[in-house]
C-alpha cells in the first residue's frame, strides 16, 4: 500500500536535524497552514463548479462552459469580481460583529479540517478525540450564523439565523449519535484507528442493518447542518430571500459561500471516514488477491472518491427536493431520527458487546 | 398604510415584514406586509398597484380592433385566452357569426395556451418550495408549445393572434402534426411530473391541509378558476356558459373538495390532462371554410353594455363593454381572475408558517400585472 508516511518522515528528520524543536514546530505549523489553505481555495473552487455541472446536468443544461474546458475557471472569476466588489456594510448593522461573522464560520470550517486523514499517512492531527473535536468544531458555525443574521439589522437575516439556531443543534444530536455507532464498534475516537478497523472491510458492510440505519440518518442529518436543502431553510430563498447573509456582499458573501462548500466537504469526508473506511481501499475479508489489486490504487484517491460521492449525494438531494418546512424539520428530527438513533446506538452496542459483527 | 415606526416595531412582539415589492417568491411586483409571531402568520396583507399601467383607460381610446390587443398584457401567460374573451364581447356587440374553423383553432389555440401556462406555474410552484429542477423541466415542453404558436402566428407569448370574427391567419400546414406530436410528448411528461414532485412525501407535507379555504369562503371572496375549484365549487365557464365550441366537446371539470393548497394543486395538474382530452377530440376535426369572417373595417358597437366571460388559466376573465355606438368603447372594465384569487390569500395564510404563505401563494398561481391592470 502506498503510504506519505515516507514524505512526511523526511521532512520531520531533514528539519529536526537542522532546527531547534520550537522552529521545527513553528515551520512545519506554516507548512501546513500553506497546504489546509491551498486545500481550501481548490476546494472551494471546485466543489463551486462541481455543484454548477451536476444542478446543470440534472436541469437538462450546460452549466458554466466558457472559461476554460467545461467552465472550470468559472469559479474562479467568479471569487475574482467578488474579491473586487465592495463589502457592503449596511447602517443599521453592528458593525464590527457585522464583519466578524463570516470569519468565524470560516475559521470553523478551517479548525474542523484538521483531524482528517486525506490519504495513508497524510493526517494533520491525529488527536485521540478526533471525531468528538469535528463534532464539537463544527457546530460553533451556529454562532456565527446567528451573529450574521443578527448583526445585519435586517428581519430576513434574524429569522434565517434563529431557523439555522434551532435546526445546527437539533440535528447535532442525531448526528452525534450515528457518529457514536462506529466509535461504539471501533472502540476509539481517533480518526486512525477508526480507518484501520476497516482493513478487512468498512464499517458500512460489517455492522449489518443498524450501521446502514446510522448512515442514512448522518447523511439526512450532515444535510441538515450543512444547511443544504432540503433543509436549507437558514437562506430558503423564495421565503427570506437570502436568510442570513441577505445583507453580506463581496468577499464577506463569498466566505459564507466558500465556508458552505468547505462544510459539504468536511461532513461528507468524515462520512466517508466512519462508514466508507477513510483513504483505506475497498477489502473484502480473505480474498486476498482481490485486496492486493486493490491496493495498488492510491489511498488519497479512495479518500476523495468516496468523499465525492458522498457530496454528489447530497447535491443530488439538493437539486431534486423540495424544501421542508420549519415545523416539519424540527419534527423529523426530535420525533423520528432522534428516536430511532437512540434505539439504533442500543442496537450497535449489543453487537459490539456480542461481537457479532464480521 | 404602516408608519416607519409601526414596520419597525410593533405591540405583542410581532414582527411586521415586508415581502416584495423585490421578492423572489411573489414572481412580480406584489408586495405583502405580513405579520409574523416568531413564524406564525398572524396577517397578510396585499399592497397593489406597482405594476397599474391604466390598461382599462388605455382601452377607451382604442377602437374595437386594437383594444383586444392591450388585454394581452394583463395576464401575459394566458394571453390567448384573454383577447378571447374580448374578440367574444365586440362580437356578441356586432352579432358577427364566427366561421366554424376559427371556432376550432381558437379553442385549440386555448386549451395549448392553457396547458403552457400550467406548465409554468407547475415549474414556478415548486420552485417557490425550494425545488428548482421541476421549473426547468416545465420549461422544456412550454417550449415546445410556444414552438407550436410561433410558427402560426408569430409570436411566443402575447400571440395577437384573435381577431372579432375569427383569427388573424390560417393555421400553418404542419399545425395539426406539430400539435399531435406534442400531445404524444405531453402525455407521458405529465407522468414524470407527478413523479417527480405530485408524489414527493415532502411535497405532500408541505401542501397537504395547509391554506385552507372553505368553499363558502371560496365562494365569498368571488373566487374562480383552480382555486375555488380546489374547494368544492363548480365554477368553470367553459362547462356553464360554453363559448364557441365548448359545448361540443367532452371533458370533465375538475373538483376536489379538500380545499387545501394540494386540492388545488391537484385541480390545475388535472386540468393539463383534460386540456389535452379537448386538444385531441378537435385536432382531426378542423372543418374547411373560412378562418374570418366578413366584418367591416371600421368596427361600431350599438349602443347599450356587452358582457363576456372565459374561463382563463386562472380562472374566469370578465369583459364588460359599455358603448356610446363610437368607434372606441365609453369604459372597459376587466373583472380580473387574480385579484379575487389574491384577497383569499390572508384567510389562507392565517395560523400558518412563512412557508406556508409561499406555498399557498404558488397554489393561487398570480399573475401581478393581470391583478393591478
Amino acid at each position: 500500500m502506498y503510504s506519505l508516511h515516507a514524505i512526511t518522515d523526511s521532512i520531520q528528520n531533514w528539519l529536526s536535524v537542522r532546527f531547534s524543536p520550537l522552529w521545527v514546530l513553528i515551520i512545519e505549523s506554516l507548512i501546513v497552514i500553506v497546504l489546509a489553505i491551498a486545500l481550501f481555495a481548490v476546494l472551494g473552487l471546485v466543489l463551486v463548479w462541481l455543484e454548477r455541472k451536476v444542478a446543470a446536468h440534472m436541469q437538462i443544461r450546460l452549466g458554466p462552459n466558457r472559461l476554460g474546458p467545461a467552465g472550470i475557471f468559472q469559479t474562479s472569476a467568479d471569487t475574482l469580481k467578488l474579491i473586487l466588489k465592495e463589502g457592503l456594510t449596511p447602517d443599521g448593522a453592528d458593525k464590527l460583529l457585522f464583519n466578524f461573522a463570516p470569519f468565524i464560520v470560516m475559521i470553523v470550517a478551517m479548525l474542523a479540517l484538521a483531524p482528517i486523514a486525506f490519504a495513508n499517512g497524510f493526517q494533520i492531527w491525529d488527536v485521540n478525540i478526533g471525531v468528538l473535536y469535528v463534532s464539537a468544531v463544527s457546530s460553533l458555525s451556529v454562532i456565527g450564523i446567528l451573529i450574521a443574521g443578527w448583526a445585519s439589522n435586517n428581519k430576513y437575516s434574524l429569522l434565517g439565523a434563529m431557523r439555522s439556531g434551532a435546526q445546527i443543534v437539533s440535528y447535532e444530536l442525531s448526528a452525534g449519535l450515528s457518529i457514536l455507532t462506529i466509535v461504539v464498534l471501533t472502540g476509539s475516537l481517533q480518526i486512525s484507528d477508526i480507518v484501520h478497523a476497516q482493513q478487512n472491510g468498512w464499517w458500512l458492510f460489517k455492522g449489518h442493518i443498524p450501521v446502514i440505519i446510522a448512515f442514512v440518518i448522518f447523511l439526512i442529518a450532515a444535510t441538515a447542518e450543512t444547511n443544504r436543502a432540503p433543509f436549507d431553510l437558514a437562506e430558503a430563498e423564495s421565503e427570506l430571500t437570502a436568510g442570513f447573509h441577505t445583507e453580506y456582499s463581496g468577499m464577506k458573501f463569498a466566505l459564507f459561500f466558500l465556508a458552505e462548500y468547505i462544510n459539504i466537504f468536511i461532513v461528507c469526508a468524515i462520512g466517508a471516514t466512519l462508514f466508507l473506511g477513510g483513504w483505506m481501499p475497498f477489502h473484502i475479508g480473505d480474498w486476498t488477491q482481490f485486496n492486493h489489486v486493490m491496493d495498488y490504487i492510491p489511498s488519497s484517491i479512495w479518500f476523495f472518491g468516496k468523499t465525492f460521492f458522498l457530496i454528489f449525494l447530497i447535491m443530488w438531494f439538493r437539486w431534486t427536493f423540495p424544501r421542508l418546512r420549519v415545523d416539519q424539520l424540527l419534527t423529523l428530527e426530535w420525533k423520528y431520527l432522534l428516536p430511532i438513533s437512540l434505539f439504533n446506538l442500543l442496537l450497535v452496542t449489543v453487537i459490539a458487546i456480542m461481537n457479532w459483527h464480521f | 398604510m404602516y408608519t416607519e415606526t409601526q414596520i419597525i416595531s410593533n405591540s405583542n412582539d410581532e414582527l411586521v415584514v415586508n415581502v416584495g415589492p423585490q421578492h423572489p417568491a411573489t414572481h412580480g411586483v406584489l408586495h405583502l406586509v405580513i405579520t409574523l409571531q416568531g413564524e406564525t402568520i398572524k396577517k397578510v396583507e396585499p399592497h397593489l398597484g406597482y405594476i397599474h399601467r391604466s390598461i382599462e383607460k388605455m382601452c377607451e381610446s382604442l377602437t374595437y380592433r386594437q383594444f383586444i390587443y392591450a388585454s394581452s398584457r394583463m395576464d401575459y401567460l394566458s394571453a390567448h385566452i384573454n383577447n378571447h374573451a374580448c374578440a367574444l364581447a365586440v362580437e356578441k356587440g356586432m352579432q358577427i357569426e364566427v366561421p366554424q374553423r376559427a371556432q376550432y383553432i381558437r379553442v385549440i389555440m386555448d386549451e395549448l395556451t392553457r396547458i403552457a401556462s400550467h406548465e409554468l406555474w407547475w415549474g414556478a410552484m415548486a420552485m417557490d418550495l425550494g425545488a428548482f429542477t421541476p421549473f426547468f423541466y416545465a420549461f422544456r415542453e412550454r417550449e415546445k408549445i410556444t414552438d407550436i404558436m410561433e410558427e402560426t402566428c408569430g409570436a411566443r407569448l402575447t400571440m395577437n393572434y384573435m381577431v372579432p370574427g375569427g383569427v388573424m391567419t390560417d393555421i400553418h400546414p404542419d399545425f395539426q402534426k406539430k400539435v399531435k406530436e406534442f400531445i404524444e410528448l405531453f402525455k407521458s411528461k405529465i407522468d414524470e411530473y407527478d413523479e417527480l414532485v405530485t408524489g414527493n412525501i415532502i411535497f405532500q407535507n408541505r401542501t397537504k391541509g395547509v391554506g385552507y379555504l372553505s368553499k363558502a369562503d371560496a365562494i365569498s371572496y368571488g373566487c374562480t378558476g383552480a382555486v375555488a375549484r380546489g374547494s368544492g365549487v363548480s365554477c368553470d365557464i367553459r362547462k356553464l356558459y360554453p363559448y364557441d365550441i365548448y359545448d361540443k366537446v367532452v371533458f370533465d371539470e375538475i373538483l376536489e373538495t379538500e380545499g387545501d393548497s394540494f386540492a388545488r394543486y391537484m385541480v390545475r395538474m388535472r386540468e393539463m390532462r383534460e386540456s389535452v382530452k379537448i386538444i385531441e377530440q378537435l385536432i382531426d376535426n378542423i372543418p374547411e371554410g373560412e378562418h374570418q369572417a366578413k366584418t367591416k373595417a371600421v368596427l361600431k358597437l350599438p349602443k347599450g353594455d356587452f358582457y363576456t366571460r372565459v374561463e382563463t388559466a386562472r380562472g374566469e376573465l370578465g369583459v364588460y363593454i359599455v358603448s356610446e355606438g363610437a368607434t372606441t368603447p365609453y369604459r372597459i372594465k376587466f373583472r380580473s381572475p387574480g385579484f379575487s384569487n389574491l384577497s383569499a390569500l390572508d384567510q389562507m395564510a392565517r395560523g400558518g408558517k412563512i412557508g406556508d404563505l409561499m406555498a399557498t401563494m404558488g397554489t393561487l398561481d398570480l399573475v401581478i400585472p393581470d391583478i393591478d391592470r
